[in-house]
């Protein structure tokens, strides 16, 4: 018993730490699909938490409460979607290349904002949040079911909401008429131009919900882990969102899963206290592990990944 | 990505400059700041004194080297992003060697230091390049992944083996493995200039010997061009990525031995990346991927980065501006076609007036 009540707290922890990865790797998920690289997954990420961390603050200032984490959360999309029109614009308006151009986020993100929080608030990172916090919300009656209900069904209202959008990823995905088209988009972008559908429409639309998603992905940081935003806030989450999304083969359900279990990983630090037989395991190499495991499947080793077949290539009515 | 790379226009990049350098004016001037007075600021900074020349300097050094190194990949059509890993494991190795073996003369131990950051970057990078050879896994990915697990490995070693007792970093490295020369150092009133400029130098030299006088640096480049074509005249498209990837990971890690055999005498633990492999895509792309081109680049970006500093204690204009003007210069050059754009409406206004005279 003892060491299911442990394992039921440290499933939930790392579905703390697996949050804003699923919300970020069902973003890269829209974009990638319909054909667009995105490795600003990081920088995208990086605008949301900025985002939420600015508009929390003034919330709570205003006497929100709360509400006030739900205004950022919202500002965080609004904000994730605008600043990704900076890599659709460059990446699919004019041709330029995908990885330069999410590149080009990244840096831009980390620079501007840091830039921007220096001038609000006069210090290297916004004010710590206290109401705007996020709390943990118990669903009733599930909640009491040992284990089960310790691990799944006492969370951050965040942890539910990505789990809706994974859902609503998959049903848009693979339910719908937009899913086929942006898919198809990612496979063979001509074919969808025959059939008279906008190609660049639907690449604009899958990089911008990647945007708002990562941007949600972002504000889950600050919202539920770190109170304040600042240069290190994100440090490489969005870089294993994008590993996730690799790992999880380009499918919703695929993506969860790697994210959960990179939630796990990056919790480990506070599993190796737990046991006697892991503290010998240094933390680096807890940490190392979801960068390893990408590149075993990609290599075939464990599985194999096939990435969209368009990805990567903007699309040019008039090539053949 | 080579139709952006192939172009040898030097309007691109101006423009491209010139807009970024703008672009970072209206930051500024959103945040309240005078971008004259500042961009004064920044150009006097470096220029106010001969240590400050040479500071400048030492920030354009490893930026060269990352700079060759992204673009010697990018000559065989491959995107080494991995360039950051590269250079953390090529720094882990140097700062090894460095500390260990202090029993050797100066004129082994250091350049043995300096050839062993070559070999690890070297083989960080050609793990990637086999990855895409032998799996078909593209390097974007791979590498991206490389630059975390050097990134834990580098602070790994460094920790378990190398800590100095009360401090966050490395032993320092013996003298015998210093890049510090006293000439050099004097020549710049006590700056951080060291042999690592040198070394840059001829890996620029060597970057352009390889690629266009040799007849290894024609197949590097046919594969880069286009490697059906390369493919069917008979040249080993597999090993040339590999060769490609090793050669790009040398340079990468060449610009992490001057970082701990030069620049700082030890290795800290790093929480984040040095930022230096990212600019380095900065550097070979505003640079054409050609050695002079890069050269200048890394002037320019080392310059602006370290006269980043004088804006901020003179104007108060906070040090990120920096990275923000980088990463529009290179959206402009990425996305040149937005040019066209922005000339479009001057040049039918000229037209009209054409018209009517």
């Amino acid at each position: 018993m003892e060491i299911l009540a442990q394992l039921g707290s440290i499933t939930n922890q790392s579905l703390v730490f697996a949050t804003a990865l699923i919300f970020t790797a069902m973003g890269g998920i829209f974009s990638e699909r319909s054909g667009v690289i995105n490795i600003g997954l990081e920088g995208l990420m990086i605008t949301g938490a900025f985002a939420a961390g600015v508009t929390a603050y003034y919330a709570e200032a205003a006497g929100l409460g709360g509400f006030s984490a739900y205004v950022a959360l919202l500002a965080a999309f609004l904000f994730g979607v605008i600043f990704s029109l900076i890599h659709a614009v460059a990446s699919i308006t004019f041709k330029a290349d995908q990885v330069v151009s999410g590149v080009v986020i990244n840096l831009l993100a980390l620079g501007g904002t840091v830039y921007a929080v220096k001038l609000i608030f006069d210090s290297a990172q916004t004010d710590t949040l206290n109401d705007a916090m996020l709390t943990k919300v118990s669903i009733p009656y599930l909640s009491d079911i040992p284990f089960i209900g310790t691990a799944l069904f006492k969370a951050y209202p965040t942890t539910y909401i990505a789990l809706i959008i994974v859902l609503i990823t998959f049903y848009l995905l693979y339910r719908t008429p937009f899913g086929l088209r942006l898919r198809a988009a990612g496979e063979h972008p001509s074919s969808v131009d025959t059939v008279g559908v906008n190609v660049f429409t639907l690449r604009y639309l899958g990089v911008m919900i990647s945007g708002g998603l990562a941007g949600l992905g972002g504000a889950t940081l600050v919202l539920t882990t770190t109170s304040s935003f600042a240069a290190n806030t994100v440090s490489g989450q969005g870089f294993i969102a994008l590993a996730a999304m690799i790992f999880g083969k380009w499918h919703p359900v695929g993506a969860l899963g790697a994210a959960f279990f990179f939630g796990i990983a990056q919790n480990m630090t506070n599993v190796v206290k737990l046991y006697e037989w892991s503290s010998g395991i240094p933390e680096e190499f807890m940490y190392m592990l979801p960068y390893v495991l990408t590149i075993l499947v990609l290599a075939g080793l464990v599985g194999k990944a096939y990435p969209p077949k368009a990805l990567g290539e903007p699309y040019d009515a008039g090539k053949r | 990505m080579n139709k952006i790379f192939a172009k040898q226009s030097i309007v691109v990049p101006i423009v491209s400059i010139f807009l970024g350098l703008m672009f970072g004016a209206i930051v500024m001037l959103a945040g309240g700041y005078n971008p004259i007075t500042a961009y004064n600021a920044l150009v006097s900074e470096i220029f106010s004194s001969r240590y400050n020349i040479g500071e400048t300097i030492a920030n354009i050094t490893p930026l060269i080297l990352t700079g060759l190194a992204v673009a010697f990949a990018f000559r065989t059509g491959l995107f080494n992003i991995g360039v950051e890993g590269q250079l953390i494991v090529g720094m882990t190795a140097a700062t090894i060697v460095g500390i260990e073996f202090g029993y050797l003369p100066w004129f082994v131990h250091m350049p043995l230091s300096v050839i062993a950051a070559a070999l690890a970057g070297g083989l960080w990078g050609g793990l990637a390049g086999y990855l895409k050879a032998s799996r078909g896994v593209n390097e974007v990915i791979t590498t991206i992944m490389l630059n975390f697990i050097a990134l834990y490995l580098g602070n790994y070693l460094i920790k378990a083996f190398y800590l100095e007792p009360g401090t966050a970093r490395s032993y320092k490295i013996e003298d015998s493995a210093s890049l510090r020369t006293d000439w050099m150092t004097n020549l710049f009133d006590g700056a951080r200039v060291d042999l690592g400029l040198i070394i840059a130098l001829i890996a620029v030299i060597a970057f352009y010997i390889i690629l266009w006088k040799t007849k290894q640096g024609f197949e590097l480049r046919a594969v880069g061009l286009n490697h059906h074509a390369a493919k069917n005249a008979g040249i080993n498209v597999n090993s040339n990525v590999v060769k490609a990837m090793f050669i790009s990971g040398m340079l990468a890690g060449l610009a992490g031995a001057t970082r701990s055999l030069g620049l700082f005498d030890a290795q800290t633990i790093a929480a984040a990346y040095t930022g230096l492999g990212f600019d380095g895509i900065a550097v070979a792309l505003l640079g054409g991927n050609g050695a002079i081109g890069i050269v200048l680049a890394a002037t320019l970006f080392g310059s602006l980065k370290f006269g980043g500093g004088g804006m901020n204690y003179v104007e108060g204009v906070p040090n990120e501006i920096i990275n923000v003007v980088i990463a529009s210069v290179i959206f402009f050059v990425a996305a040149n076609g937005i040019f066209k754009l922005i000339i479009k409406p001057f040049k039918a206004k000229r037209k009209q007036k054409g018209a009517a005279s």
